[in-house]
């Protein structure tokens, strides 16, 4: 079977994907730095300090049009978090993801599969997550070896080695070519309430596998200010956990540059967030100098509002730069208030594009001061961390201060609040169940951690098997689906209409959900304002309307609302009446034309407005305007009457009139519009002079409604402007 | 008991005062060290369901025989051995695969009998 690349104009084609899974071979192993040229990128009309190679394919922000459409590239790996419980809807927002500069694809798992005793297999649904399977993976890392093609860049597939069944997620994850993982015994602890014996003794396993296939590890210790009420008061504690989740996954035998601290800036305004994010990103990388950092982004804090996410997201990203990050992440802005949409995961990319963009460089412009008080916090937060340490020694050791709840304490260390997490080292999920290896204890495999009595005369453990999966690949045991009902395949079904081009609703999350969201502002009170919002969204037709976020602008005027809600109809694409393009004359016969009548247009943006931008544009030779292909243009400057660029025309006997229309209030810009063709025609120059107007509101319609010969909107250039008029010329025979 | 820690706390801080930034560093990581010593000494006598379960996959045995196996050998007492190690056994003792081997011990369980 031939393999197909993608193209940027043609769906992926998830179908195809899901074939011959069972002889997918990952590509490569291991984790891939972005290429960070020492002396910089250069890109467009600026040089660059601090980015990674430009991608072959990809979006700009929104204003890079303004300039020359780069799109510059962060020098650390950028994280997106996708899962919504559809791995192969997944997909599709991945490929959107890595255009907008994503090169770290994090997959959640569904609720509860750190609790699964052993492997998922097959596709089944996931809640708030995707059930990691190898059918899932394989698929996943299909997609994702297209999806890096098309980009021009690497793309690193992430998921969490954690749970009662470390050893066999991380022999999946070695297997199927998994870069970047999370393995961290504490939090299986901590948060999952695993048995701390077997987390630990399952760990040692899985990072020895994980240290084989090159795997990135990033540890769990952020989870600590997201969980303690007061996250910001935990960072002696969260050095502390770093620092036993790094010294245990080195000694037993992982490599300290592909270790990576998970750390979040803890604080959200209105806390003064740099006076704690600062001094505690400062101590964190002088302690773990040899360690990478992955950036987070704060979640603590953030609730429905999506553009105040944004606001402190952009605080964090300005933390990481005047620090460090070898990885940025990114958290989807909606992150909470609901599982993550597919636009919401591109926004939180922007987020760190835009600020890197923004801020490159810094670290040449500004230094830190160390001479004042932040050298003061820095070295206290450290002192703390080393105490805390020797109380975690002279209590009896971890599994001590574990059962004694020394961790996510909301006090500041050495204080303590007493509402800590204690474990008890003989309880939990797992407890007993690790078993003590006997003198003849034998494991005939590869990348095995401890103890193991190998028979005398082999070369590698595995000889008398004749080789395990990670010499032998070809040994994999492939299992594609458990359930009938409940894959991919089946889902796939139901939502083909909305795949194929035969019926297109709204997306959100999965392929035809019809989810979307309105935004308004209503003149009520806070506790009646979302009750209007659910009555509104329900007699628009929209189903399952939910309230997702209501801002209070003031007490009694009102609120500012967002309902969510479901559109319950299909609109078949192939009905849709798409304007057909504007055909564009060869460049040479458009000057020809010019020359050969000599072409001269007055121009002016009318009525009460001193908006020039856009007309300057269409104009001046600068902006690639009308002058460029030799017009002689008669320019009469903003807040002009529509009787005067008549009359001016009649005087230099212009070919044409070119009018700007900005502010719309009360439809003043059609008015314009209709007003300049009546006066040509009172003058009685109609038939001679062609009429051309713009504007932010104008659209290509309205030119016949108004009488005028072409109008144009947002986007228009000047090569659009002439190619009218040479055609119109054309059409009147007069070239 | 909090005032005590309080006041433990103040004394350790006058010893850290003392220290250099690269001797807190230090200190911090030889703590660090010493804290995991005992926990990885601990991993490295033990074994669990999971790391057994990860050995069979490795030896190219599916994940759901894989689970009933390790079951089984853990019921027969015989994990301390080696789940893999247990399969091997079978394996040779029967002249099967490992792959059928583990499908025995899933049919007959009174394989695992008499192995070491």
């Amino acid at each position: 079977m031939t393999h197909i690349p993608l193209t940027p104009h043609k769906k992926i084609d998830i179908e195809k994907l899901l074939e011959d899974l069972q002889s997918y071979r990952p590509r490569r192993k291991g984790w891939t730095w972005r290429q960070v040229p020492p002396e910089g990128v250069d890109m467009g009309p600026f040089h660059y300090r601090n980015m990674s190679q430009p991608l072959r394919n990809s979006i700009g922000l929104p204003a890079s049009k303004y300039f020359d459409s780069i799109d510059p590239q962060p020098s650390c790996v950028v994280t997106t978090e996708i899962a919504s419980g559809h791995f192969e809807d997944d997909i599709r927002r991945m490929r959107m993801a890595a255009w907008h500069g994503a090169d770290h694809i994090m997959v959640i798992r569904t609720m509860g599969q750190s609790h699964i005793d052993g492997l998922l297999e097959g596709t089944p649904e996931g809640i708030g997550g995707v059930p990691i399977t190898r059918k899932q993976i394989r698929a996943t890392r299909k997609a994702l070896d297209d999806i890096e093609d098309e980009v021009g860049r690497p793309i690193n597939f992430h998921s969490y080695v954690s749970g009662v069944a470390g050893p066999e997620v991380a022999v999946l994850f070695a297997e199927e070519g998994i870069n970047g993982a999370h393995q961290d015994p504490q939090y299986n602890v901590l948060y999952r309430n695993v048995n701390m014996l077997r987390s630990f003794v399952d760990a040692a396993e899985a990072k020895r596998v994980m240290a084989w296939a090159g795997i990135f590890q990033i540890d769990g210790a952020h989870n600590a200010n997201a969980t303690a009420k007061a996250g910001w008061l935990v960072m002696p504690e969260l050095m502390v956990q770093h620092g036993i989740n790094c010294a245990f996954s080195v000694a037993v035998g992982m490599k300290k540059d592909l270790i990576g601290l998970s750390t979040v800036p803890p604080d959200a305004p209105p806390a003064p967030k740099l006076w704690f994010d600062l001094p505690y990103a400062v101590a964190l990388r002088d302690f773990f100098s040899e360690f990478k950092m992955r950036a987070q982004q704060n979640t603590r804090y953030i609730e429905a509002d999506i553009e105040e996410a944004i606001r402190t997201h952009t605080i964090d990203t300005l933390i990481s730069m005047l620090t460090s990050a070898d990885i940025q992440s990114t958290i989807t802005p909606d992150e909470g208030r609901n599982v993550p949409w597919h636009y919401n995961n591109i926004r939180g990319i922007q987020t760190v594009k835009q600020t890197w963009a923004a801020l490159d460089g810094i670290k040449e412009l500004l230094s830190l001061n160390f001479n004042g008080p932040l050298g003061e916090m820095v070295r206290d937060i450290k002192e703390r961390a080393v105490a805390f340490l020797e109380e975690v020694i002279e209590t009896g050791g971890y599994f001590a201060a574990v059962e004694k709840g020394f961790f996510v304490d909301s006090g500041k260390y050495p204080e303590r609040n007493g509402d800590g997490i204690a474990r008890d080292s003989k309880g939990g999920i797992g407890a007993n169940t690790i078993v003590a290896r006997d003198p003849d204890y034998y494991a005939p495999v590869c990348s095995h951690f401890g103890e193991n009595h190998i028979p005398a005369g082999l070369e590698k453990p595995c000889d008398p098997i004749g080789g395990c999966t990670l010499c032998d690949p070809s040994k994999i045991a492939y299992i594609d689906e458990l359930d009938a009902e409940d894959n991919c395949e089946r889902r796939l079904e139901r939502t083909r209409p909305y795949r194929d081009g035969t019926a297109i609703r709204p997306e959100a999350e999965w392929a035809g959900d019809g989810v979307i969201l309105t935004q308004f502002f209503v003149p009520l009170p806070p506790d009646m304002a979302p009750v209007y919002g659910v009555e509104m969204a329900k007699r628009l037709g929209l189903q399952d309307p939910e309230v997702v976020n209501v801002m209070v602008l003031h007490p009694a005027e009102g609120c500012f609302v967002e309902v969510k809600g479901k559109v319950n109809f299909d609109i078949d694409p192939r009905t849709l009446q798409v304007p057909v393009k504007e055909e564009m004359l060869p460049e040479e016969e458009i000057r020809a034309a010019i020359k050969q009548v000599g072409l001269r247009v007055v121009a002016g943006t009318v009525g009460e407005d001193e908006h020039s931008v856009g007309l300057r544009e269409i104009l001046d030779i600068k902006h690639g305007g009308i002058e460029k292909y030799g017009v002689k243009y008669h320019y009469l400057g903003t807040s002009v009457p529509i009787g005067k660029l008549v009359d001016a025309a009649i005087e230099t006997g212009a070919h044409a009139i070119l009018i700007s229309t900005i502010i719309s209030h009360n439809d003043v810009h059609r008015a314009q519009m209709r007003k300049l063709n009546e006066l040509c025609q009172e003058k009685g120059i109609r038939e001679n002079i062609i009429l051309i107007a713009g504007g932010t509101q104008v659209s290509r319609e309205m030119a016949q409604e108004t009488g005028l010969d072409a109008t144009f909107g947002r986007g228009t250039k000047g090569i659009d402007v002439v190619n009218a008029i040479v055609k119109i010329l054309k059409a009147r025979g007069l070239v | 008991m909090t005032e005590d820690r309080i006041a433990r706390f103040e004394q350790r801080r006058q010893e850290l005062r003392k220290m250099s930034d690269e001797e807190l560093k230090a200190r911090f990581w030889e703590l660090c060290n010493q804290v995991v010593e005992p926990i990885v000494d601990l991993a490295r006598t033990h074994t669990s369901p999971s790391i057994e379960r990860s050995i069979l996959l490795r030896m190219g045995i599916d994940s759901v025989t894989a689970h009933g196996v390790v079951e089984r050998v853990y019921e027969a007492g015989l994990l301390g051995k080696g789940a893999g190690h247990v399969v091997l056994k079978v394996a040779q003792k029967t002249g099967k695969d490992v792959r059928a081997a583990a499908a025995a011990i899933l049919e007959n369980k009174d394989l695992l009998q008499g192995l070491f």
